[in-house]
């Protein structure tokens, strides 16, 4: 009460003359007390806020000042090389900066085919963990897991570069390459020579990286299924098994597929671990064990070795290439996970 | 004939009993199986880095400039320095920025057509691959200043950082009660100050650990670096001059071809996370002490 009377000091007589009047027409929707009329009608406050409001606004408003800079920016300077190579771009296969022709189709095949098999080795292993954590683990594990799957989304690209040079690569060359060699060799997948730098390391890096996205978006779709529908299986005599895949999987499969479209949009802009371990090479061939090149890693290489216009344009116009692709994937996925989570506070978690 | 076909029914039902308990504890085991499967690597590269960092970290680390190439020795010391001084400016940038974004979408946007197509396109920001960002930041500052600068780099790394801080400051200041914001118009208190004193002070924790988590997550940011801040083998301090940063550092000297440099860059590789996480844990502990707790 105290803190109000400085409010009300102003205006005392006002107030006391309306108060009887106010009393006898309870029954009628009440007028605007004096109090609020007195704040609204202060010039300074409401030029506060409007102020305010403007200022949050034109922040809000930046975001999409930024997309719009990126996309004048990547057009206007890719401008030289789509007039230069038009549709063709997509479909050469030829990167000879010296001659000044640019076609980036090995740079699309080798994200491409990096990201899918990255997705493929990441989805059911990211799975199997969101339900380890939400069914099957005891309580006092929980936190502990969801904790280390924290941690590994905050390692940088660069140190997971650092590892898979000096750890990942020996492996691959010396233990995992021949046995898979010998194994699927006939398939035309692997084949020697194994150097262990190229596409099948860069996947499995690819697929540790994209790993923490997955899982954690999945497990919260999962979360967000009704808790009904787990208790309605486990009542109709389900094993735990069948309520999860009755009961869970079916009802999160619209969310699963938009974490793992997320997963694969972090995997197709993926630079440095990538550049680290492909090999660089432009090449399109079956072979996994062979070096191969990305989207994002014929920028981080030759970007500042760019000499010429034309050269410079063609790669900031695979930039351009970059972005729309992964703005699509991405918006893709946001929807199909808004579409399943949208409703989650209302629903028992 | 009669008496055999019940017998043969409940074998029947065993049969599929069985099948149902097998795949639930093969199920089981699969999810068991594959999550020590993907905490091996996690547990790998610590104990790597651990392993590696820690044997070749010195004093000279923190002390000196990189060495030339085949002389011994030789730090990174220009590097933290330079990684502070981007981060400095990308977090004076995009920290106000997405915290003031945010309270656009959680007190003026609820709802509208605009805060829905605010919170889209920072969801779709937050997707675009941060060598993008690099090749932005380049086009709109190299290309004009005609030279590689540590501001290049920390506008590539700010706009990388303010999406994720509008969402997550949003999502806290959705689970500010609307109980206290009443008692604060109540009081006669205009909605500017119910924002910044009610508002905003009760989620600051929570603001705050999205702020690290963004800053987290720029600062091993390698790819907007590249063609931006440049990386530099001395001294700087001019944000209009290129500028050596940690993660830059690490890459140059992990596909080099130099022994004494891999066990640099492994030093630089346990500093860095050394450092993300300190600052994280110590910025979280600080915002923590003046916690308010919001009565539900």
């Amino acid at each position: 009460m105290s803190q109000l009377s400085p409010v009300t000091l102003p205006t005392p007589e006002v107030n006391s003359g309306g108060k009887r009047a106010e009393s006898v027409a309870a029954a009628e929707p009440a007028p605007p007390s004096e109090i609020r009329k007195f704040l609204q009608t202060r010039s300074t406050s409401r030029l506060a806020d409007g102020s305010f409001r403007g200022l949050m606004l034109l922040a809000a408003f930046s975001l999409f000042v930024i997309i719009a800079l990126i996309v004048w920016m990547l057009v206007v300077n890719s401008k030289l090389s789509i007039h230069a190579f038009g549709w063709h771009f997509f479909t050469g296969r030829q990167w000879d900066p010296v001659g000044g022709s640019f076609g980036a189709l090995p740079f699309i095949y080798g994200t491409v085919v990096s990201s899918l098999l990255a997705v493929a080795i990441a989805v059911p292993l990211s799975l199997c963990v969101a339900i380890f954590v939400l069914d099957i683990c005891p309580q006092p594990l929980r936190g502990p897991i969801a904790f280390l799957t924290e941690l590994l989304a905050a390692i940088p690209s660069v140190v997971y570069g650092l590892w898979a040079v000096f750890v990942l690569v020996p492996i691959v060359r010396d233990n995992v390459g021949p046995v898979l060699e010998k194994s699927f060799g006939w398939t035309g997948f692997f084949a020697e020579p194994n150097f262990g730098v190229g596409m099948l390391t860069a996947s499995v890096v690819l697929a540790i990286m994209i790993f923490p996205v997955i899982c954690s978006i999945s497990r919260d779709v999962m979360r967000a299924v009704p808790i009904h529908q787990r208790e309605a299986a486990l009542a109709l005599g389900a094993t735990r098994w069948e309520m999860i895949r009755i009961g869970v999987l079916r009802n999160a499969r619209l969310g699963i597929v938009g974490a793992v479209i997320l997963g694969l949009g972090r995997a197709l802009g993926e630079t440095m671990a990538v550049t680290m371990v492909i090999g660089n090479h432009p090449d399109i061939v079956k072979n996994l064990f062979n070096p191969a090149y990305t989207l994002a890693s014929v920028i981080a290489n030759e970007f500042t070795e760019a000499t010429g216009d034309l050269y410079l344009s063609a790669l900031i116009e695979i930039g351009l290439v970059l972005f729309v692709v992964t703005i699509v994937v991405n918006a893709i996925a946001r929807l199909l996970v808004w579409a399943v989570t949208r409703g989650d506070s209302t629903r028992a978690a | 004939m009669i008496s055999a076909l019940p017998e043969r029914g409940a074998r029947v039902e065993q049969l599929i009993k069985l099948r149902r308990s097998a795949a639930n504890h093969f199920v089981t085991l699969l999810a068991v199986v594959s999550t020590v499967i993907v905490l091996a690597p996690l547990i790998a590269i610590l104990g790597y880095l651990i392993y590696k960092g820690g044997s070749s970290l010195n004093l000279a680390f923190f002390t000196h400039v990189p060495a030339p190439v085949g002389q011994p020795g030789g730090g990174m010391a220009n590097a933290i320095v330079g990684s502070g001084v981007i981060l400095g400016i990308a977090s004076a940038i995009g920290v106000p920025l997405g915290i003031a974004a945010g309270v656009y979408l959680a007190e003026y946007g609820r709802g509208g057509v605009l805060g829905s197509a605010v919170r889209f396109t920072a969801d779709v920001l937050n997707g675009v691959p941060s060598i993008v960002m690099g090749i932005a930041a380049y086009g709109l500052i190299v290309l004009k200043q005609h030279h590689f600068s540590a501001l290049a780099g920390g506008v590539a790394l700010a706009i990388m950082m303010v999406p994720t801080i509008t969402r997550t400051t949003e999502e806290m200041l959705a689970t500010v009660p609307h109980a206290l914001r009443e008692a604060a118009l109540g009081l006669g208190i205009p909605r500017w100050r119910t924002i910044l004193s009610v508002s905003l002070r009760t989620a600051t924790p929570g603001i705050i650990t999205g702020c690290m988590l963004a800053f987290a997550r720029v600062a091993g940011e390698t790819a907007p670096l590249l063609f931006t801040a440049f990386g530099n083998q001395f001294w700087s301090f001019n944000v209009n001059q290129p500028i050596a940063a940690l993660p830059l550092q690490i890459f140059v000297y992990a596909v080099s071809p130099y022994d004494e440099w891999h066990r640099l860059a492994w030093a630089g590789a346990l500093v860095l996370i050394a450092l993300i996480m300190v600052s994280v844990t110590l910025v979280r502990l600080y915002a923590s002490r003046g916690e308010i707790k919001g009565g539900h």
